[in-house]
């Protein structure tokens, strides 16, 4: 028998053999294919697992940070409670089942630490217990986050306040909002109850409306009018009639009314001061051609701004006009259009950028919500700093039109007089814009503030807050007009707050810390 | 208690090695909770007091009841039930679930060491099997096809390969195992003189009679109906291999190679077009992309955690070996690959080539027929089932879905196997201390 067995025996050591001769194609071979497969979820829950720096707003405030938990994903993605609802559009969130999105998307490799300047400066620190995670400072300011949210209440809408000099983000807040915690929770099906919950809801809650969704502008695109009028040199005194409607061409006889069919007529200004769409459709009209390239310079009808480490996720909506070379066909489209309707459909953003055009100069700076990266020495590792977008206008339309903003606000007849602040002079302009038959009209206005050393460009939207009716001239000035007027008066009473990304990293020796 | 001079080597042997063990099974718990924070386990003494206890137990019954057995099968055996033990408490970091098995883990350890002494206090002579042949068959069957039975029976993943009491449940087919085995030993010891020259010659070939094939066919046909009945790939492989070397160690006969390879590939062919479920396996085998989802995930998951392993592994507790399905059970060696690496996989299939060794060094250092085929059937039994499951977790040949012996969670697959380990012992010690009767192993009394 011992032949027998011996032999048997032989055989388990030759299915042994190719056992380990099996494991050693698997795990030496073919180890680093099967380790780096993108199907393979170990690169992911690498990510997920390992500790994540935090996010922190421009005056402080930790809006997003990791702590330590009880299961396989070893941390927990926490967004404190108080600020959860307020950041979630931009900070976004950073889920296992979802993927990311926001900074914690746009920012996912500074956060985890996976980038080169953070690897090479914790070269350094070798006995470094921490892992060298970065963290993402935000141009948002919470103070002015929160002015917002309690500015807009319940009402379905938009504010964004750009620092004109930089570009940087001071807030952007919209409404419906969510609270992203039950997102990233690790029972999945809590996680998924609450995507399920929030995809069922009115009104889109996870949808970004600050950049990612697009209005008529309304009256406020009148500002882009006026200016690509004043750019090429149309005659601002030139008189226009006073009548309540013109008739559009290229068509039967359609009439386009102005606001409460109210007369309205003279000069640029005069249509400015108290919108008057006649006045606007027809420059428009005149303009033809000119105004399909001219809305260009603001940044409609062409890329939207797109700077690489913005942090803007999803990226910036582009914002659509009238395209170059359909005027001959188009004429009423364009008439609306130079009066903010019809084809014209913009991103709040966009208009806080119109505003910060003629606030500046005629500049516009590449909008960001992320200000810098530091690594663990607070040492700043990434800066976003300051890139031009457009050259919209010359300095010499810039203030014309300062001076026909100005008036919006400080002109007894103009539309704006509700954000007037004692003290301090606010430039803006009004807006209510049509848009589905039967529904409300938006109510807009867009400022800067202070006038003659403008610091701050916003926009305000609420979504059908306006009223159409003889007694609603108004309405963006009525509705949106005293919001900019609250968010200005905050952020002139606030201070301006040290950055972080300001203060001079220190030696570079690590011994600092 | 003096011992004679073999059993005193061999039963330092055991303890030093055991020794070993409980450093290793105790070190990797720690680890796994290093891994997590700089603390350590807060069982951290319960459970070396358990293991070591365990341990103790295990080898002190030996000392008492089987001195003069092999030094190598238990501290084997053990530190696979180790190494299975730390993944399973690792495990339990992904899911409550999985921290309440390594409980019931360590509880079934505890009632297979149990089961171990009891077996080896109880079976003082191995020919007791041999003089109930028939019981033990009956018996054997009868767990087998327990599964089948209504009320009790119950299906678990596709297989019908479990019964259950209330909420206690076990697969019977391990029991199986123990009393089938020993069956075939008595059944082949008895026949063996006929089996090995039954034939009847056919002009210039000598073949087997339809007589001596008889029993091929029967285990043949008992297999089948294991995969039919009880879709259990696994274990219909496992009995028919099993029986077909066994039958080869006792009578040496090539026909019975060729019979079996052939009836293999017929049963194979057979089981193919019958049954969906062996189709699937074996797509599954061939390319798990195509269905990378639903059939193919658990291959899929288990290649990625061994490719993820690599040579030296993620390190216990630093992985994620939770992705893959069935990471405690069948697919425990997916889950030593990632945290352990080509290293720690290769560790374990070497331990698994040095307990099969042993055994079959038992085997062959047996002097009685009946001990001698026996201890060859539970070498080849335990080597088999560990083959086909780690072959089928690496890729290497179709997946069964069986339990490694001694690593995989699972309480019956636990008792049976320390069942046959106490077995595999009294066999050696009997063997060791019964020399003069058939004047083997004087030489190693000896020296």
């Amino acid at each position: 028998m011992n032949s027998g067995i011996r032999r048997v025996g032989a055989l388990m050591i030759v299915l042994f053999l190719a056992l380990v001769a099996q494991l050693t194609y698997l795990q030496v071979g073919r180890s680093t294919s099967l380790a780096n497969d993108p199907r393979n979820a170990r690169r992911f829950l690498r990510d997920i697992s390992r500790d994540r720096g935090p996010i922190i707003t421009a005056d402080g405030v930790i809006v997003a940070l990791s702590v330590p938990s009880n299961d396989e994903f070893k941390h927990q993605r926490v967004y404190p409670p108080d600020t959860a609802r307020l950041f979630s559009h931009v900070v976004g969130y950073q889920s296992i089942q979802f993927g990311s999105s926001g900074v914690e998307a746009a920012y996912s490799s500074d956060l985890a630490g996976r980038t080169f300047t953070l690897q090479a400066g914790s070269l350094a620190d070798v006995f470094a217990t921490k892992q060298p995670v970065g963290t993402v400072v935000l141009t948002l300011s919470k103070v002015i986050q929160q002015a917002a949210a309690n500015a807009l209440g319940f009402r379905a809408g938009a504010v964004i306040v750009l620092d004109v000099q930089t570009g940087g983000v001071i807030a952007a807040y919209s409404t419906p909002t969510y609270d992203p915690n039950p997102l990233v929770s690790h029972d999945q099906k809590k996680a998924l109850a609450a995507r399920e919950l929030l995809l069922a809801s009115p009104g889109n809650p996870l949808l970004p409306r600050s950049w990612a969704e697009l209005y008529p502008p309304g009256s406020t695109f009148k500002t882009v009018t006026a200016s690509i009028a004043q750019q090429n040199n149309v005659d601002v005194d030139k008189q226009f009639p006073v009548v309540d409607h013109l008739i559009l061409p290229q068509t039967n006889g359609v009439p386009l009314y102005n606001f409460g069919k109210e007369k309205c007529g003279g000069s640029m200004l005069d249509g400015f001061i108290v919108s008057c769409n006649t006045t606007f459709a027809q420059i428009g009209f005149d303009l033809g051609e000119t105004f399909a390239t001219g809305i260009q310079n603001f940044g409609v009808q062409t890329a939207p701004p797109l700077l690489s480490g913005s942090g803007f996720d999803p990226p910036i909506v582009a914002s659509t006009g009238p395209q170059p070379g359909t005027f001959a066909l188009n004429q009423p489209k364009f008439m609306q259009a130079a009066i903010g309707q019809n084809e014209v459909a913009v991103t709040p953003l966009e208009m806080a950028l119109v505003a910060e055009a003629v606030a500046s100069g005629g500049t516009i700076v590449q909008p960001h919500v992320v200000d810098c990266v530091l690594d663990p020495n607070d040492r700043v590792v990434k800066r976003v700093g300051t890139h031009v977008y457009k050259n919209a206008i010359d300095a010499k339309t810039a203030d014309t039109m300062r001076s026909f903003m100005l008036a919006v606000v400080n002109d007894p007849r103009g539309t704006g007089t509700a954000a007037q602040i004692p003290g301090v002079q606010v430039a803006g302009k009004t807006g209510t814009a049509e848009n589905v038959p039967g529904q409300n009209p938006h109510a807009w206005f867009i400022a800067f503030a202070p006038a003659d050393h403008p610091r701050w460009a916003v926009a305000v939207l609420v979504e059908h807050g306006g009223k159409n009716g003889p007694d609603a001239e108004a309405t963006g000035g009525r509705v949106a007009a005293p919001i900019a007027k609250q968010m200005i008066e905050t952020l002139l009473a606030t201070p301006t707050p040290a950055s972080r990304c300001d203060s001079s990293p220190p030696s570079t020796s690590s011994n600092g810390r | 208690m003096t011992l004679p001079l073999v059993a005193r080597t061999r039963r330092r042997a055991e303890l030093s090695l055991g020794l070993i063990v409980v450093a290793v099974t105790v070190g990797g718990y720690v680890l796994v909770a290093l891994a997590n924070g700089p603390q350590l386990p807060p069982d951290l003494y319960a459970l070396l007091a358990w293991v070591f206890g365990l341990y103790l137990v295990a080898h002190l019954a030996v000392r008492r009841l089987a001195p003069a057995a092999d030094g190598t099968l238990l501290p084997l055996a053990a530190m696979l039930n180790g190494i299975g033990f730390v993944v399973i408490a690792r495990l339990g970091d992904a899911s409550k679930q999985y921290h309440a098995q390594a409980r019931v883990q360590s509880l079934w350890v505890a009632i297979g060491i149990g089961v171990f002494v009891v077996t080896l206090a109880l079976v003082r002579d191995v020919r007791v099997f041999q003089r109930y042949r028939y019981i033990t068959l009956i018996l054997g069957l009868g767990f087998l096809l327990l599964p089948l039975a209504p009320v009790i029976g119950r299906s678990v993943g596709g297989g019908r390969l479990w019964v259950a009491f209330g909420s206690l449940s076990f697969e019977p087919s391990e029991i199986a195992k123990v009393l089938l085995v020993a069956f075939f030993a008595a059944y082949l010891v008895d026949k063996r003189e006929l089996l090995t020259q039954g034939r009847v010659r056919i002009g210039r070939w000598f073949l087997p009679s339809l007589r001596d094939l008889g029993p091929l066919f029967l285990a043949w046909g008992v297999s089948l109906i294991v995969l039919a009945y009880e879709n259990d790939v696994g274990t219909s492989l496992l009995f028919f291999g099993v029986f077909a070397a066994m039958l080869y160690m006792s009578t040496r006969r090539a026909v019975y190679v060729v019979g079996t390879i052939v009836l293999l590939i017929v049963g194979a062919y057979l089981a193919y077009k019958a049954f969906g479920h062996v189709r699937v396996r074996v797509t599954n085998w061939i390319d798990p992309w195509k269905d990378p989802h639903d059939k193919g995930l658990q291959p899929i998951q288990g290649w990625y955690a061994l490719g993820s392993g690599g040579i030296g592994g993620t390190g216990l507790g630093l992985g994620s070996p939770w992705l893959v399905p069935d990471a405690a059970t069948d697919f425990i060696f997916a889950a030593i690959g990632e945290e352990l690496g080509l290293v720690g996989s290769i560790g374990v299939v070497a331990a698994f080539l040095l307990l099969v060794g042993s055994a079959y060094r038992v085997a062959i250092d047996a002097t009685r027929p009946f001990a001698k085929l026996f201890a060859a059937g539970i070498a080849t039994i335990i080597g088999l089932q560990s083959f086909l499951i780690l072959g089928g977790v690496t890729r290497l040949i179709p997946l069964t879905g069986i339990t490694l012996p001694f690593v995989s969670y699972g309480g019956s697959s636990l008792v049976a196997n320390f069942a046959l380990l106490a077995i595999m012992l009294r066999i050696s010690d009997d063997t060791a201390r019964n020399p003069a009767v058939h004047g083997r192993v004087a030489g190693e009394a000896a020296a």
